[in-house]
């Protein structure tokens, strides 16, 4: 297999105004590659799910997005508190966001089935106090 | 229906990207959770909103929707604005509250889109 392209971002933790700069950047690129819309757009939201994310929940962390031709992997690093029980946090509607993010329009419990919904394959490797590691990939 | 329809249904104000108004729009969303927004398919769609903030505009880029109408009156700041630009969406602001607002559009013939299920 041909060599990816790397697409790499710091998010930012500090500021939840920045929140989803890293997914407009990588949509911005998908779009200069030529990728057909649909791939681009289940790309664009399911990054954009968990940059959100982790800005609520871990203070930031890295995102990196690797492009091949025939896909798109998308991973999303944090030195967050961890999620303790994985298949809980996957269900719609189980949120821990606190009610400030409530009413800036998130923590609604559906960021994490959002990004499985939009992607082929999700994986998701967690420590209680040491991080959280989300492996997607969009096939094109 | 074109934006420029939306915006006389609503009597609503323009904020920026006038020249979109000739844009068709084929579907529409009336949400304050932008989880939800992303939940939703159809593209070309209008989103109707009470909630002024950035990811509100990031929002509506990942999911492609080419216009924003802000409810009940509220005034995006300069940044929101100016996000808006540079993503090419165009903002109208309407002194209707939500439900009336989405009930107007649906009436004169913008159903509402689909959601996945699965």
């Amino acid at each position: 297999m041909s060599e990816p392209v790397v697409l790499k971002y710091n998010v930012d933790g500090e500021n939840f105004t920045s929140a989803g700069e890293a997914s407009v950047a990588v949509k911005k690129s998908l779009r200069q590659m030529g990728f057909p819309p649909e791939a681009i757009r289940r790309v664009s939201i399911a990054m954009y799910e968990g940059e959100i994310n982790m800005v609520i929940h871990a203070d930031g962390g890295e995102a990196t997005v690797n492009v091949y031709p025939d896909k798109i992997e998308i991973i999303l690093a944090d030195k967050g508190p961890g999620i303790a029980d994985i298949s809980l946090a996957m269900q719609e509607g189980y949120s821990t966001a606190p009610d400030n993010i409530r009413s800036l329009g998130f923590g609604a419990g559906m960021g994490l089935p959002n990004m499985k919904r939009y992607t082929d394959d999700m994986r998701i490797e967690s420590e209680v106090g040491v991080g959280t590691t989300v492996y997607m990939t969009v096939n094109v | 229906m074109k934006i420029s329809k939306i915006k006389k249904l609503l009597d609503a104000k323009v904020i920026c990207c006038e020249h979109l108004l000739e844009t068709e729009v084929n579907s529409a969303c009336g949400s304050d959770m932008m989880s939800d927004v992303l939940a939703f398919v159809k593209d070309n769609a209008v989103l109707l909103t009470g909630l002024v903030n950035p990811q509100v505009i990031r929002t509506a880029e990942m999911m492609d929707i080419k216009c924003i109408v802000f409810v009940r009156g509220k005034e995006p700041t300069e940044n929101v604005i100016e996000l808006a630009q540079s993503m090419e969406i165009a903002i109208l602001t309407t002194d209707e509250r939500m439900y009336v607002a989405c009930g107007k559009l649906y009436m004169n013939g913008l159903e509402g889109g689909s959601v996945i299920t699965s």
